[in-house]
């Protein structure tokens, strides 16, 4: 193991390192710790500029319940859940496909198609980002939900490909081949055979598309407006623009549009960093 | 397998039985390449043909565009009697700014990674609070991290009082200081995002090559570089390549910590092209998309970069 375990080192290393561990903790989410702090402080300490002291008094509830029963964010949450969920379901079950078939198959064009999902992973947005839009108000979608979920889900694609395809090769291909043998439909080998053994890869695709999703800001300025269809992260801007410089309204806010990734991520640690190291190890 | 060709060539079957193996692949990939290819492959095409336009926006490229040719690109490079555009270059400027300063994320994070790489109590609960920023969109920590920079108010601006510096206007407020301070912002989820990727790197490292090089008397700095760091070069590319992504794609955090200003100093192409287009001072719709195309070259080098490194790599699992 590298470093060299603390176990190893003398006590006053041991003791010194267990105590850094919090306090390096502390300042590296200081500025979450901020706005947890910010989000229940009352308004009147932002105009007589404590900041960054303790809260006068504890105003979480009215901060919260203003964010919750007086503000357009539930509208926005609800709208990020309708727009994530979708493309969830959508870019897996794409993804599941053609990660099938460029997985198990050979044939000509498997390569090539393979390195366009790639590179199309890494393009700019802003070089798709009028025709898409237009493509999107062709279709009479502009502003509406299921605009931005189509869209999401063929980006993800991309990145969902590259994924599944290299998860179905490191399965054992003799398996497949034994249901060939057997005389299976290949239609039935993807659904029987590869698909059950594809559930951490489709558990931890979820979870990352959940999250990138979610935190989406540009594609929702771009094709969206209004509280109607725009999800949390540009409802934030507009929460913004109303409370402007109400400091603890907007933590309060932040909190609760940050929430459901970070929920996410906790219940799904695993499959998370699964997803996000996958080629970080040969 | 020759058991299985027997068996077909005496069983007499329907064309899509016959040829199954090499039909069921496309049937496989039609709707995720035709989504693809809809929504970002032919969109790259139009927006190289829409930079050879002068358009509004408005009504249909064909009807309402005028074909300018390259004029768009002399206008932003300052070729053919034209005045560069001091706007683009200061975007241009700045992109390289982030691409440089970002690449930081990738020795912080494995620094942090080795700083957490060990196995005492509670320090599963650490590597994953240590992960956090990166799970929480940039629009939350971008609104933190200016909140952070107030002039006068903000904890950035205190505790540098304390050293006796003052940057007027606040960090964010002061062209000179507003684009490294966004950066600043950028490198806190990005760094998280790299330090996860060492973690990984480090967990797979081969115990008995350390073991052998501790043997040989190896240790530190010397035994991080000749004998960890080659070993973590899978976890270094990739951070790399996100890294490389994250620094081109940084128009969120511009867009909600300035707006690309003070005095438009902290645009970066990205949000340029924005700018131009769909914002209430752009409608030059052409000219972005010249932008959008510029961007996307830049890209372009590293994607082939990426491109070439998955081949070498496929090519050596092959064979």
């Amino acid at each position: 193991m590298f470093p060299t375990p603390v176990q190893k080192s003398s006590p006053a290393v041991r003791v010194g390192y267990q105590a850094f561990l919090p306090l390096a903790l502390f300042l590296w989410l200081l500025p979450l710790i901020a706005v947890m702090i910010f989000s229940i402080k009352p308004d009147v300490d932002f105009t007589t500029g404590n900041y960054w002291g303790w809260p006068s008094s504890f105003e979480g509830f009215t901060n919260y319940g203003l964010v919750f029963f007086e503000s357009a964010m539930p509208r926005y949450l609800l709208n990020s859940v309708l727009i994530t969920v979708p493309t969830v379901i959508g870019t897996v079950a794409l993804a599941c496909m053609t990660g099938f078939a460029l997985g198990v198959y050979k044939f000509k064009g498997n390569l090539l198609i393979f390195f366009m999902f790639i590179a199309g992973n890494f393009v700019p947005f802003q070089i798709l980002m009028v025709p898409v839009r237009d493509l999107t108000v062709d279709m009479g979608l502009y502003n509406t939900k299921t605009g931005l979920v189509l869209f999401h889900i063929a980006f993800q694609t991309g990145f969902a490909t590259l994924f599944m395809r290299n998860f179905i090769r490191a399965l054992p291909f003799p398996l497949i081949e034994a249901a060939r043998v057997e005389g299976v439909a290949e239609w039935r080998i993807f659904v029987y055979v590869v698909l059950p053994l594809m559930k951490p890869a489709i558990a931890a695709m979820a979870v990352l598309i959940f999250t990138f999703i979610w935190n989406d800001y540009f594609w929702a300025v771009v094709l969206t407006q209004g509280p109607e269809s725009q999800p949390v992260t540009a409802g934030i801007t507009s929460f913004n623009a109303q409370y402007r410089a109400a400091y603890h309204l907007m933590s309060a806010g932040s909190i609760v549009a940050a929430l459901p990734p970070v929920l996410m991520f906790f219940l799904m640690q695993k499959h998370f960093i699964a997803g996000l190291t996958l080629g970080a190890v040969k | 397998m020759t058991i299985s060709a027997d068996s077909y060539s005496q069983t007499p079957r329907g064309w899509y039985k016959r040829n199954e193996i090499a039909i069921t692949p496309w049937l496989f990939l039609a709707p995720g390449v035709l989504f693809f290819v809809v929504y970002v492959i032919a969109p790259i095409w139009q927006s190289f043909g829409m930079s050879l336009y002068d358009w509004n926006g408005l009504g249909d490229i064909d009807t309402n565009g005028t074909y300018v040719g390259l004029e768009n690109y002399n206008k932003l490079f300052g070729l053919n009697g034209e005045r560069a555009d001091r706007n683009f270059q200061i975007s241009l400027w700045n992109n390289l700014k982030w691409l440089v300063l970002y690449l930081l994320a990738i020795p912080l994070g494995l620094f942090i990674a080795l700083f957490l790489n060990q196995s005492v109590r509670g320090i599963r609960l650490y590597k994953s609070l240590f992960f956090f920023p990166f799970v929480i969109s940039q629009v939350v920590v971008g609104l933190v991290f200016s909140w952070f920079y107030l002039p006068n108010n903000g904890l950035f601006t205190i505790m540098t009082g304390w050293f006796g510096f003052e940057i007027s206007g606040g960090v964010l407020g002061n062209p000179n200081t507003a684009t490294y301070g966004i950066i600043a912002a950028g490198l806190w989820p990005q760094t998280a995002y790299c330090m996860i990727l060492y973690l990984t790197g480090l967990n797979a490292v081969d115990p008995e090559q350390v073991e052998a090089a501790r043997l040989d008397g190896a240790k530190g700095r010397k035994m991080l570089w000749y004998v960890i760091l080659p070993q973590l070069k899978p976890a270094t590319f990739i951070a790399f390549v996100v890294t490389i992504i994250g620094a081109l794609r940084s128009f969120d955090l511009v867009s909600i910590m300035t707006g690309g200003g003070p005095f438009g100093s902290t645009r970066v192409l990205s949000y340029y092209v924005f700018e131009k287009s769909l914002s209430e001072r752009g409608l030059q719709y052409g000219y972005a998309a010249a932008v959008a195309v510029v961007l996307f070259m830049i890209m372009l080098v590293f994607i082939s970069y990426f491109l070439w490194s998955m081949y070498k790599d496929e090519r050596g699992a092959r064979s």
